[in-house]
């Protein structure tokens, strides 16, 4: 992991690592979207289904690895054939968050031509402080990873700070949290602690902000929980319950 | 020519159920008789394979696909099948049953069941959903154990009703095949909740199919509808005929690219002309038809509404064959695709210059028809589709090379996709995908969930729990089952790439 991954040359004329694009998601957000994978992440979750994108590529090895470098004009030159097809974009990684300018750029155009824009982020990256991004990023799928400090440390590998807090109430105020997600496995995430703690902080808006709570599964994972289990479907209605017992109000399963 | 032991078989016959046996009994008969005048040049066409007359006997007495008015029989009822206009919805639902028994077509089952949404519409305003929905699902109920033949075909749409989403409701839970639907949808006519509704139907029960109504409403003059396998014809009449050219195997016979498009085509596509015409002639000048039947006499269909359907089959391995020494592929390599599109301008240009006999509708032409296969095809991919395994990666190219060769085809042509069963989570995404095809010019789509029990064959749907019936040599309802299983097996079906996977 390098610490040059906030490296403010990654704007519209500079380019940065893609792990892959997908023309038609239907995962990543409302209706049919175009996917954009960044390479490089600043957390390494242990339930990561997509670790190969946690760490930048080195140069030499671009080429066989699979992963582009790519400005934002060309990332949208892929993008433009899906448009009849597509209603948004959603970027995603990795953690998109890492690179604000590419984001500003790319969301700019993708705006222009009528897309809605959408972020995927891990949350623990201050996206207050990009205002430009903010304005042209239609809402952000906002992933809690854990609540309590010990837990979040031994899922993610990194000290929380106070990005996540931050984040709910900035977008939850302007009206872009589009989406809370939390990955659940009864082990590595202190679920109940997590809805508890969403609540908390945004006590006004938190009712009408989809919660997804996503079933924990091995696929792709190749971290300490490779071996965890998936919970059950009865599990998951558990903490669908809890979670409408708390107030939440749009609650999807996955 | 009388087959007396091919009767004898068909009567004998432990698997067919009665009414199977008889219709194939009364086409027995009819091609005992020979009158139509099928020159040698001709016959070489048929025994190669390159023109099939799609079973539609050697005697034709009715018009293959016959679609009438159903909106004028509800208006003013039937003299001869002594209905009276209906009051209420009960007795719209005996009248429609009965005028439904009573419309023939190629298979002996009415093909066409009309726009039932516009139908319904105005006799429910008194009814709860609940009492509708029960009594529209006795009513396909009925359609389904009655109707023993996949190909029939009810239309909804474009604009959104009550009617409308009560018919996709009933018909959800239902897991009928038959009979088939589509919803004619213009973006700009039909309501996202309709077409959302619509797609979640078709991913629960494999209907209805999707019609580009922005690039048919204008094709006829008056109504159209959807019949049968995707037929595209003029409501108050239909097809008198439908003979196909396989082109793949016409393929097979040419020694190359400049034999078949400038000697074959030019030769097969006159032939092919001829012997519908032929057909046409006997039907409207010898079979009295048009002078008995009450369809006619009380103006439900009349006979200058009726058009010859000119079927072509199998582009994707003719241009294969033609090419195969430089080892391209239709679907996948540019020059197969161009070579594609040339072998359709030329048809089209070929079918343009014949002279089709009683078709005011058309002025005197034929209209082309992709032509979605018979049972025995093999090698033969329908119409102008990808054959299975050679589809392109992406669903996206998929589409936009449907859209390049469908709008050759104003009478039918149709894709066919297996959806990945998570979308359920996210139907509008699929309702994205779909204004996309139809911005780009895909006319016509059908879906079903990838582990649906209702797989759509070529166009008609079939239970695989039916046809694990029928290859366990039991005895089934429907005859589809009869086409499907064989083809199910042979193109492969069930290795179609699944789409909305990501």
């Amino acid at each position: 992991m390098t610490d040059n991954l906030n490296d403010k040359k990654t704007g519209s004329e500079s380019a940065v690592q893609i792990n892959r694009i997908i023309p038609v998601s239907t995962v990543d957000g409302p209706g049919a979207r175009t996917a954009v994978f960044v390479q490089g992440c600043n957390l390494a979750c242990e339930f990561c289904h997509n670790p190969e994108t946690q760490r930048l590529i080195d140069e030499e090895n671009l080429e066989n690895s699979g992963v582009r470098r790519m400005t934002a004009d060309r990332v949208f030159d892929e993008i433009r054939p899906n448009i009849p097809f597509i209603r948004g974009i959603t970027a995603s990684g990795g953690e998109c968050g890492l690179y604000p300018e590419f984001l500003t750029a790319l969301f700019t155009i993708a705006g222009e031509a009528g897309l809605s824009t959408l972020m995927d982020s891990n949350g623990s990256i201050d996206l207050s402080i990009f205002t430009d991004l903010m304005e042209v990023t239609d809402g952000v799928m906002l992933d809690v990873k854990a609540w309590d400090p010990h837990v979040y440390k031994r899922l993610t590998g990194k000290e929380k700070n106070s990005a996540l807090v931050n984040n709910l109430r900035y977008l939850a105020a302007k009206g872009k949290l589009e989406e809370i997600r939390l990955v659940c496995q009864e082990e590595w995430v202190d679920i109940e602690a997590s809805l508890k703690g969403i609540v908390k902080t945004i006590p006004d808006e938190y009712p009408r902000i989809r919660l997804k709570l996503i079933a924990f599964r091995n696929h792709g994972v190749s971290g300490k929980m490779k071996n965890s289990r998936t919970p059950s479907a009865d599990q998951m209605k558990a903490y669908e319950k809890s979670a409408r017992s708390l107030g939440f109000e749009e609650i999807v399963l996955r | 020519m009388f087959n007396k032991d091919n009767a004898y078989e068909v009567l004998t016959s432990k698997v067919l159920t009665h009414e199977q046996k008889l219709m194939q009994l009364a086409k027995a008969s009819e091609n005992a008789l020979e009158v139509l005048d099928v020159s040698d040049r001709m016959k070489t066409y048929f025994e190669n394979g390159s023109i099939h007359d799609l079973y539609e006997g050697s005697a034709p007495y009715r018009p293959r696909y016959i679609m009438p008015d159903y909106g004028k029989f509800i208006k003013e009822g039937s003299e001869f099948l002594k209905v009276d206009p209906p009051k209420d919805f009960d007795e719209l639902i005996f009248a429609l049953m009965t005028i439904y028994r009573h419309t023939p077509s190629i298979t002996n089952f009415p093909v066409y069941l009309g726009d039932l949404d516009q139908l319904i519409e105005p006799y429910i305003t008194d009814l709860s959903d609940e009492e509708v929905i029960k009594k529209l699902t006795l009513f396909f109920n009925y359609l389904d154990r009655t109707i023993t033949d996949s190909f029939s075909h009810a239309n909804i749409g474009p604009k959104e009703s009550r009617a409308g989403f009560l018919i996709l409701e009933a018909e959800k839970e239902l897991q009928n095949a038959v009979p088939n639907f589509t919803i004619k949808y213009d973006p700009d006519i039909t309501s996202d909740a309709f077409m959302t509704k619509a797609i979640e139907t078709s991913l629960a029960c494999s209907n209805p199919a999707i019609c580009n109504h922005q690039a048919n409403a204008n094709l006829y003059k008056g109504k159209y509808g959807i019949s049968s396998c995707y037929n595209i014809l003029p409501v108050e009449g239909g097809a008198y005929t439908l003979t196909r050219l396989t082109l793949t195997k016409l393929a097979e016979v040419a020694g190359n690219v400049e034999e078949f498009m400038n000697e074959l085509l030019p030769e097969v596509v006159e032939l092919t002309g001829e012997y519908m015409a032929q057909r046409i002639r006997f039907m409207v000048e010898k079979s009295g038809f048009f002078e008995s039947s009450f369809l006619v006499k009380e103006g439900f269909i009349s006979s200058d509404r009726f058009v010859g359907m000119f079927g072509v089959t199998g582009l994707a391995e003719a241009v294969n064959t033609l090419l195969n020494d430089q080892d391209l592929q239709y679907g996948r390599d540019q020059e197969a695709d161009d070579l594609a599109s040339d072998i359709l301008d030329r048809v089209k240009e070929l079918v343009e210059s014949l002279e089709a006999p009683y078709s005011p509708m058309t002025e005197g032409k034929y209209v082309l028809h992709a032509q979605v296969g018979v049972d025995t095809d093999e090698g033969i991919t329908s119409g102008v589709r990808i054959p299975v395994g050679d589809e392109p990666e992406d669903f996206i190219g998929h589409l936009h090379h449907s859209a390049r060769y469908h709008h050759y085809f104003p009478a039918g042509v149709g894709d066919i996709f297996p959806i990945a069963t998570h979308i359920d989570a996210n139907p509008d995404s699929l309702l994205d995908v779909v204004k996309g095809a139809m911005n780009v010019g895909v006319h016509y789509m059908s879906f079903y969930a990838a582990d649906a029990d209702l797989v759509r064959i070529t166009g008609y749907l079939v239970k695989r729990s039916e046809m694990e019936k029928f290859q366990k040599d039991e005895a089934v309802l429907q005859n589809t089952t009869h086409f499907g299983a064989p083809s199910y097996k042979v193109n492969k079906l069930a290795e179609r790439k699944v789409r909305m996977t990501d």
